[in-house]
């Protein structure tokens, strides 16, 4: 029996009245900020329905093990429990899931891969009648040897992840046990080493880290009376969510109805499915309404991660600086499970350079299968672990030509023109020198900020802080620079699409833009953004935007800095299709009253139809009258290519997004603990869309990598087992270890883009590492390979 | 068993809570506000962050049987309790919101918000004890609240920019 009323709460659509001002290059206020400040903005874990029960997921303790057994009798007599679901309760022959390669399963058959995988589920009318149920679900499991690093993986009898597949990626890769593998050649890397005044080399290595977005996965599946269900929920693409959940639950996509709730942030980690089938398999089975929230143990476990990666590298040089060839190899452990594994591959082959001219290169990328968690997307996606690695080595080369490592880099830094690893040509502007001399040029925070006009030091300004380790006694600065290159959009011959829907009527004698598109608003601010193109594109004030849902088509992924560039082109684009339409049908109502309707180019402004010249014709109310004007279409960027097998050679990426950052630190050398003084960042964004948005994301970026830099690690041991799942002892910064970011934003317009914006949201977090360990270094004139850098690395203790 | 509590100057009742439902658990789940948050549920995040009879602490802390008779001020009531302390004259309060919340909002420290309801809690307490607090005082203040979306400086300067409008002594602030 399907309830007969609708949730409790629900998203809404966002509207900011007739005097909320701002197009393009404003930056007006968001149209969630009132809702977000007063409570009152409904995320998805705020999802209420009467009647509803609350699902729970129980998870495998072990990396790999086979499953002999699984009794859930006890679980199912527990009061108040309406349903446990395992393997065997699925209901089509589709078991399994996955963004690009369905090889994850919906719940664990047989055998558990990771640890944390999901074995079962539990419905119950309380969360903890729910939780205290799944604890009573007897599974016996016989444990198996784990593979948890490259050694293990490709070993000769290493067990295999994954030993039937067949995916597009099982004919080329050199080992089961490898997703994917891109190797890219160009020019003769040997012969150019020859040329080489001086080669350095480097193994460097990153850390797992979490995207730890504060919302966690949570939803709310409701059965319908059609026998379908409606599922409001956090993602970043809701498309691809529904391509994976209906076949799992043998639905025509059409009876998925899918509706985005408030999303707490989500960086990569909700490109992945967490709990949406899992809440619409146990709707569907009890008939209510069900409810699932993590907490912050389960979400640890509920999304892939940051690749962790080893990388390889050498680099050669002329006496005057200039680079003669790079070699690499790059292992990302991608974990169990594909994910996001063959795309992150690409990245961190093609970006593997960095901003630099170099034209002989030996690449070698590949993703691991392994009993670690599983990894996939987050924020720089592959670039952000090459970034960390190349910058490393400028600063490495630089000082085995005694040169100084900004020069080292202007020296070698790409312009636009200039050709990747893969052959393709940067034809967009790629102002890396001039970001790295902005960041250069501006004034150094000032020596010793704890002291204080005559007192004790103001300790929360030192190394240490609140803890009250030093007074500045052993206390060392060190500024570090970086610079990085990030691709924009999905790439590789991917059909990166958006679709707009805008329809323009009389609303209140006012003329009221109604934007509806399937964007996941992640907090970036994308609403914010499609406002402002409808108010410069339709010349209104007041624009309504409709909660995003799989009424409307697909959006794409909120990921790859894509969607201001995607979806926010597909708007512009759909409102100039409903100017075309306003005007046409103007030019039928009010044509013959005035000649320049036919010969003049006509502008929609201020609530006005008006010829170039500035002249009013009529007004939208007026050309409108009472049948409003909507389009809906498709919008693409340039398409893209695949990159050769062999070689890596190919048009792969679409637009490209560069920022330099300088970090100046000051280390505690005896205790080794480290505070980021300022974080400065220099960024080229095309067209600042929305100026404060911008410097938003630059500033979250930058601490994003400042917490892979100094703290940020999910711990797994050799058993593969998660050690810190908790906010307790997995760090993120807090606003004491955050220092001050001056963001300085250039805008050289890229032609081929909407505005000539450049994707924005990820470059950021890539130079910001690799600056903090710059500066950590020249402070300590350790060599720090591996990041997060701990006290320990520091002291040597 | 039964709590009965005021949450935002109303008497609130709420029956078979069972005695290990957190206060943030009621509030959500038992009373409809849902505006305290449930980011990490282990006192490390502040994203719950309430008043309990006036002091900031994180609502998955405490107990719902704690609560019992006692006065809880949540993100829903910030902009009531803020009027009724500064008065209907308090300056950098417009219409329905409180000073802090219209700072939020002006300096675009709301990314994806879900941390905002607990830190506009504690900066409102940080600027009723401390009304001109220097960037230092800030950042201790709101050291137990985690962003992730922000890097913390529109964080910063919608502190800055509250203070500032609230101080009778300054020039207007925009």
């Amino acid at each position: 029996m399907a309830p007969t009323t609708g949730p409790g709460r629900t998203p809404t659509q966002l509207d900011q009245g007739a005097d909320t001002k701002g197009g393009v290059g404003e930056s007006p206020l968001r149209p969630d900020g009132t809702l977000k400040v007063t409570g009152e903005f409904a995320y998805s874990s705020d999802m209420w329905h009467e009647d509803m029960l609350w699902g729970c997921t129980l998870r495998s303790p072990h990396a790999h093990a086979e499953i002999v057994s699984v009794d859930i009798s006890e679980a199912l007599e527990q009061p108040g429990v309406h349903a446990v679901l395992t393997y065997d309760d699925l209901p089509t022959e589709m078991k399994n899931y996955g963004l690009e390669i369905k090889d994850t399963p919906v719940l664990a058959h047989g055998r558990v891969r990771h640890h944390g995988e999901p074995v079962a589920l539990v419905a119950a009318d309380h969360p903890e009648t729910a939780r205290r149920a799944a604890a009573k679900i007897k599974v016996d499991y016989r444990e198996l040897p784990v593979v948890h690093d490259e050694e293990s993986a490709l070993a000769k009898d290493a067990p295999l992840l994954h030993p039937d597949r067949d995916d597009d990626h099982a004919r080329h890769v050199p080992h089961p046990n490898v997703v994917h593998r891109q190797p890219i050649v160009r020019g003769d890397a040997g012969a150019a080493a020859r040329r080489a005044d001086v080669i350095v080399t480097g193994e460097y290595e990153v850390g797992m880290q979490d995207q730890a977005f504060l919302g966690p996965e949570s939803g709310l599946a409701v059965p319908a009376e059609d026998g379908g269900v409606d599922l409001y929920i956090a993602t970043q693409w809701l498309h691809s969510d529904l391509r994976q959940i209906a076949p799992v639950l043998g639905l025509p996509e059409e009876k998925v109805r899918m509706t985005l709730s408030g999303v707490g942030g989500a960086f990569g980690g909700r490109e992945d499915l967490s709990m949406q089938i899992h809440a619409c398999l146990l709707a569907l089975v009890t008939g209510k309404p069900v409810k699932i929230v993590y907490n912050r143990f389960e979400s640890f476990f509920g999304h892939v991660h940051r690749h962790p990666a080893k990388l390889w590298y050498e680099h050669g040089a002329t006496r005057d600086g200039k680079i003669t060839h790079m070699k690499c190899r790059i292992v990302l452990d991608g974990g169990a499970y594909a994910s996001a594994s063959p795309a992150v591959v690409g990245n961190a082959a093609s970006l593997s350079v960095g901003p630099y001219v170099v034209d002989d290169v030996e690449i070698e990328a590949l993703a691991l299968y392994t009993n670690n968690p599983p990894c996939g997307a987050m924020r720089g996606f592959g670039a952000v672990q090459a970034c960390f690695a190349y910058e490393a080595q400028m600063d490495k080369l630089a000082a085995e030509l005694g040169m100084d490592p900004v020069e080292l880099r202007r020296r070698n830094a790409m312009s636009q023109g200039t050709l990747l690893p893969t052959g393709q040509a940067v034809d967009s502007p790629a102002p890396v020198a001039e970001l790295l001399r902005r960041v250069k040029a501006m004034p150094l925070p000032l020596e010793a900020q704890w002291e204080t006009v005559g007192g004790e030091p103001d300790v929360r300004a030192l190394p240490g802080g609140l803890s009250n380790t030093t007074h500045g006694e052993g206390v060392v600065r060190g500024v570090g620079y970086a610079v990085g290159i990030k691709n924009v959009g999905f790439s590789e011959g991917f059909d990166d699409y958006s679709t707009a829907r805008v329809r323009l009527e009389v609303v209140g004698g006012e003329p009221v833009a109604m934007v509806h598109t399937a964007m996941a608003e992640v907090g970036q601010g994308g609403i914010t953004v499609h406002a402002q193109i409808a108010r410069t594109e339709l010349g209104v004030a007041q624009v309504t935007i409709h909660p995003a849902d799989t009424q409307v088509g697909s959006a794409g992924s909120t990921s790859a800095s894509r969607q201001t560039y995607v979806t926010g082109g597909a708007v512009q684009h759909v409102c100039r299709l409903v100017r075309e339409q306003v005007l046409e049908r103007g030019r039928e109502r009010f044509g013959t009253y005035h000649p320049a309707w036919a010969s003049a180019e006509l502008l929609l402004e201020g609530g006005k139809v008006v010829t170039d010249g500035g002249e009013v014709l009529a007004s939208l109310v007026d050309v409108l009258g009472d049948e409003p004007v909507e389009a809906e279409d498709e919008w693409r960027h340039r398409p893209t290519e695949a990159f050769d097998l062999k070689t890596g050679q190919g048009f792969g990426h679409v637009q490209y997004s560069f920022a330099a950052h300088r970090a100046v630190v000051e280390v505690d050398t005896e205790l080794g603990l480290v505070k980021v003084v300022e974080l400065a960042c220099a960024q080229d964004v095309g067209k600042a869309m929305n100026p404060q948005a911008v410097e938003g994301q630059i500033q979250g970026g930058t601490v994003q990598g400042l917490g892979l830099a100094v703290m940020e690690e999910i711990v797994v041991d050799a058993r593969a087992k998660v050690r810190n799942p908790s906010f307790t002892d997995y760090l993120i910064p807090t606003i004491l270890d955050t220092p001050t970011i001056p963001v300085d934003v250039l805008e050289l317009a890229d032609e081929h883009a909407p505005y000539g914006l450049r994707g924005a949201g990820e470059a950021p977090t890539l130079s910001s590492t690799p600056a903090v360990l710059a500066a950590v270094r020249a402070a300590t004139g350790r060599a720090l390979p591996r990041v997060p850098v701990r006290p320990e690395h520091i002291v040597e203790v | 068993m039964r709590v009965t509590f005021t949450v935002n100057g109303r008497r609130h009742e709420a029956d078979d809570v069972w005695e290990g439902e957190s206060l943030l658990y009621v509030l959500r789940e038992r009373m409809g506000l849902p505006g305290s948050k449930n980011a990490c549920e282990q006192g490390e995040c502040g994203s719950c962050t309430v008043r309990l009879d006036g002091e900031p602490v994180c609502a998955c802390l405490v107990a719902a049987g704690q609560v019992e008779g006692r006065e809880v001020v949540t993100v829903e009531g910030l902009a009531e309790y803020a009027r009724e302390r500064d008065g209907s004259e308090g300056r950098g309060s417009t219409g329905d919101l409180a000073p802090v919340q219209q700072a939020f909002i002006d300096a675009g420290a709301v990314q994806c918000g879900f941390c905002t309801p607990g830190l506009l809690v504690a900066a409102d307490e940080l600027i009723e004890r401390n009304p001109q607090p220097t960037d230092a005082d800030i950042r201790e203040a709101l050291s137990g609240n985690l962003c992730r979306c922000t890097g913390y400086e529109k964080i910063m300067d919608a502190v800055r920019l509250a203070a500032a409008r609230a101080d009778d002594s300054a020039p207007e602030v925009v």
